[in-house]
């Protein structure tokens, strides 16, 4: 490609192979890091307008999040966390939209907290973990078959049918909550507690409990399954083009089938993770939201779980010591979900200037550039 | 047979002229500098390779791109063409290379689509501006045929008319002869004369020479963007085919003509000759049966047909042709044999097993490959690798993959031997394979395809949008496969590769193989454009 005009034979703009190892580096740095530093300074603003001192806040951020005992409750956070991206990521290189998330974990929840209590009491403690595990695993599984077998054999949109499922799945797990997993002792709709004692133990000289070893290891699992085998090769091709895929001889129903499966199990998984080690019990109508939150942060990292991680733990940090801070400035806790929320909004301006420039296209719409240029023209002529 | 003649009776005012008009694409320069008249009653034929640059130049005419730097002019006047739309109120009128018709609508709907002038369509006055067309034209349109039952000919007066609509000064012809016959090239030709006769500017694009030299008032040549030749009207008159084309073909390629190929390949690809069969060695009628066909039917799409009750013999070391208008069931077929498409109902034959419930993979691994048309979106994955993508087929397997571990030094050497043997100009084989050129890519799927082991290849439209070099080089691949003892199924729509690399062609239309030509005689050409009218013509009078 020493002298690409006369290589070229078709007129496709491809983004310019051309650049240098250091301004690719760059690039991809302002993509990913600065949406969050953009979302952080308005937020500055958004503080300063309605009377806070940011400085104060984020302050207490960081003292809460990091400082003293912050980071072990940051670390706590990340267990379920770190799992439930890898369910995304696994689901979205194939450009399949598992928007279901809510239902899967708050399922995965509920089966966990329902029954351990009674598995607990029949069986040696880390036989009842494991049994718990695989059931609320199998749970968060169990809920995308029904979109994963439409998908697969109709070409159904999964974004609908897995949002429509998530009301479903929703309800049934408050339906449980009320119903047979009622914890008897009380009147509040909410499942039995689970003793300290038949929880996950913690790591010793910590209070951050064993589920983070788990989550780290199947993390690691899944992301060695993405980038290292042949299935993750025929993913990337399945997700990069469906039709490639048929061409290549890729089985597309299977895949389909096998990537909700997968995301739906460590959705479950990550639920079963925080309530053996953290929650203990399920009340009804709580949702933990964490699916939205951790939303932009997979596709800052570029739908890969390594780079996924710092951007957990940034969102894990923001979220332990937020909530405290909150009530320090005096603000309501939501207002974490507007910095999430800030961030999406700034990623998807960087993107679309990003893909412009890919495509070397005019970073303004044809319309607008011709509205802003012909201004000129006529204000030249005049 | 040329419009020369009535050139003189017009004005030499340029219509249109354009100003060191450039566009630039990352990495390529599409158009540098090129300044051009276009002047009423004449027919400027626009001549070069894929790639040089003719679209990019039609694209700015039209309105769909505009120029980076210079400028066009409009009777004298500087003026922006900002839109398809303003192109066509400056009376600009452009047949595109594909069809822009819908099929399952009447001629009538088809040219009031797009050209509204009220809220309310107003048949009548559309079917009056209808007959004032085709008088122009001196060609009858059936105001109520449904645009798929058109021969293509008679597609692209339809597509001349919606052109003229508004009411056209400038027609714009992006290649339109490619899958004519000679016959319905005459045709065209004799409405281009008409319409230059009353003063209407035409520019013909095309590669094929021997058009040019018939066809052309004023032929200019352009080369890697540039515009580096032209030939005015005078000059034109007083050169002979053969000096015409000596200095076409200069300008054309420079010095790189002697890499394409030689002299007799050149004049072939460039269409200076009229295409002839170039394989002697041609099989026999015992030679084994490899592939067959029995009344295959698909499901069709709205946008294109499927095949129906489709049966075809291919046998060791044969081509097969299939010849028809683009979207008439061609890809249905490659897609059926290649198992990517399910048969609603007949049978695929694979060596005499039956295959027809097998998967795309299963039929690979039984000798069955699918060169695709869609070489940027189905062929291969952009963003990864030239050595994946070579082995993307194999994802998996032995060596390549162990216990589903990617064999790295496999993959690698594996990949730099196919490189090496196809030419594939490729920085490095760990580049991005959707940053090569079109002509790498289609070699980078050829490489893929015809290893191991292959013995029936499906090729759709393989040379469709290459440089002449490639296109050389991959008849000359799909020569040898069949020499080989390969089964090749060539689906083209250049009549001219058809009829070089053919032993049988075989007809489409609507989904259907209409008729089959035997390619042994100078006359394939016409007997398959017979063909492609007649089918048409005996469906589509039910209306």
């Amino acid at each position: 490609m020493s002298n690409p005009i006369s290589d070229a034979t078709g007129m496709i703009p491809l983004p310019s192979d051309g650049q240098s190892k250091l301004s690719k580096v760059m690039e991809t740095l302002v993509r990913t890091i600065l949406p969050v530093v953009l979302a952080l300074l308005t937020s500055v603003v958004v503080l300063i307008v309605i009377g806070k001192d940011p400085w104060f806040f984020y302050s207490e951020v960081f003292r809460y999040g990091v400082m003293g005992n912050g980071w072990q409750q940051t670390i706590r956070l990340m267990a379920p966390l770190l799992l439930y991206s890898a369910g995304l990521i696994v689901v979205f290189r194939g450009k399949l939209w598992n928007l279901g998330y809510d239902a899967q974990y708050l399922l995965g929840s509920v089966v966990v907290a329902g029954f351990s209590p009674m598995l607990i009491e029949v069986m040696p403690l880390w036989a009842a973990f494991t049994v718990s595990l695989i059931m609320g695993t199998a749970a968060g599984a169990a809920w995308t078959l029904l979109p994963a077998a439409l998908k697969a054999r109709y070409g159904t949109n999964e974004i609908i049918t897995t949002l429509m499922m998530s009301f479903i799945g929703i309800g049934i797990s408050n339906m449980l909550v009320r119903g047979p997993f009622q914890n008897p002792d009380i009147h509040v709709p909410q499942t039995r507690v689970l003793p300290v004692a038949d929880m996950f133990p913690q790591i010793p000289g910590t209070r951050i409990h064993i589920g983070i070893i788990i989550s780290v290891v199947v993390v690691l699992i899944i992301h060695l399954l993405l980038t290292r085998t042949s299935f993750g090769l025929r993913l990337d091709v399945f997700g990069s083009s469906p039709k490639t895929a048929l061409h290549v001889g890729i089985n597309s129903p299977q895949m389909i089938l096998i990537l909700f499966i997968l995301s739906g199990a460590l959705i479950g998984l990550a639920a079963s993770v925080d309530m053996l080690g953290y929650q203990g019990n399920l009340r009804a109508n709580i949702n933990p939201g964490y699916g939205a939150a951790v939303l932009p942060f997979v596709f800052l990292g570029r739908l890969n779980i390594l780079t996924t991680i710092p951007f957990v733990a940034f969102y894990c940090i923001l979220d332990t010591g937020g909530r405290l801070a909150s009530l320090d400035s005096g603000l309501d806790t939501h207002f974490l979900m507007i910095v999430i929320a800030l961030i999406l909004v700034f990623m998807s301006v960087i993107e679309y200037f990003g893909v412009k420039k890919d495509l070397g296209q005019s970073y303004l719409p044809p319309g607008l550039r011709r509205a802003v240029t012909g201004l000129f023209d006529r204000g030249a002529r005049a | 047979m040329n419009a020369r003649s009535a050139a003189a009776t017009h004005s030499n005012t340029p219509v249109v002229s354009m100003r060191h008009v450039g566009k630039v694409f990352p990495g390529v320069i599409a158009n540098d500098d090129i300044t051009l008249d276009i002047r009423p009653g004449r027919v400027h034929c626009l001549l070069g390779e894929n790639g040089a640059g003719k679209s990019t130049l039609i694209s700015i005419l039209a309105g769909m791109q505009q120029p980076d730097t210079g400028w066009i002019e409009i009777d004298g006047q500087k003026v922006n063409i900002s839109s398809p739309r303003s192109a066509m109120d400056y009376g600009i009128g452009v047949v595109y290379q594909h069809s822009t018709l819908i099929s399952t609508m009447t001629v009538l709907e088809n040219l009031m689509l797009g050209v509204t002038g009220g809220a309310f369509l107003n048949r009548e006055s559309a079917r009056s501006r209808l007959t004032e067309i085709s008088a122009m034209l001196g060609v009858e349109i059936d105001p109520d045929a449904e645009a798929a039952d058109l021969a293509l000919g008679q597609q692209q007066q339809v597509e001349i008319a919606k052109a003229m609509w508004k009411g056209s000064r400038v027609l714009i012809l992006d290649e339109p002869t490619s899958m004519l016959a000679p016959q319905a090239i005459a045709d065209l030709d004799a409405s281009v004369e008409r319409l230059t006769k009353d003063g209407i500017a035409v520019i013909f694009i095309t590669h094929k020479l021997r058009e040019a030299y018939s066809m052309g008032d004023e032929v200019s040549v352009l080369r890697r963007g540039r515009l580096v030749a032209s030939i005015d009207a005078e000059t034109l008159e007083g050169l002979s085919e053969e000096k015409f084309t000596n200095a076409v073909l200069a300008a054309m390629f420079g010095d790189d003509i002697s890499a394409i190929g030689d002299r007799n390949d050149v004049e072939l690809l460039s269409g200076a000759k009229v295409a002839t069969k170039v394989r002697t060695k041609s099989s026999r009628s015992d030679e084994k049966l490899v592939l067959h066909l029995e009344d295959v039917t698909t499901p069709s799409t709205p946008t294109e047909f499927g095949v129906s009750n489709v049966s075809l013999k291919l046998r060791a070391g044969e081509v097969v042709g299939v010849a028809g208008i683009d979207g008439h069931g061609q890809s249905a077929l490659a897609e059926v044999v290649a198992g990517q498409v399910r048969a609603t109902s007949g049978s695929v034959f694979l060596d005499g097993d039956d295959v027809t419930k097998l998967g795309v993979r299963a039929r690979q691994e039984l000798g069955l490959r699918y060169v695709t048309d869609d070489r940027l979106h189905e062929g291969i994955v952009a963003d990864l690798s030239v050595a994946l993508n070579l082995l993307l087929k194999q994802i998996g397997k032995l060596p390549y993959w162990k216990r589903g571990q990617i064999s790295k030094p496999d993959v690698d050497a594996e990949a730099t031997r196919l490189v090496e043997a196809f030419e594939i100009r490729t920085p490095s084989i760990h580049a991005r394979a959707g940053a090569l050129s079109g002509g790498n890519i289609q070699k980078l799927l050829l490489a893929r395809e015809l290893s191991h082991q292959p013995t029936v290849v499906v090729f759709n439209k393989p040379t469709y949008g290459l440089d002449l070099k490639t296109v050389n080089r991959v008849r000359k691949i799909v020569k040898d496969f069949a020499e080989q003892g390969g089964a090749v199924l060539l689906i083209s729509t250049d009549l001219d590769e058809l009829v070089e690399l053919s032993d049988r062609v075989a007809i489409i239309s609507r989904g259907r193989l209409v008729g089959e030509v035997e390619n042994n005689s100078p006359d394939t050409a016409r007997q398959v454009g017979e063909f492609m009218v007649g089918s048409a013509h005996s469906e589509g009078n039910h209306v």
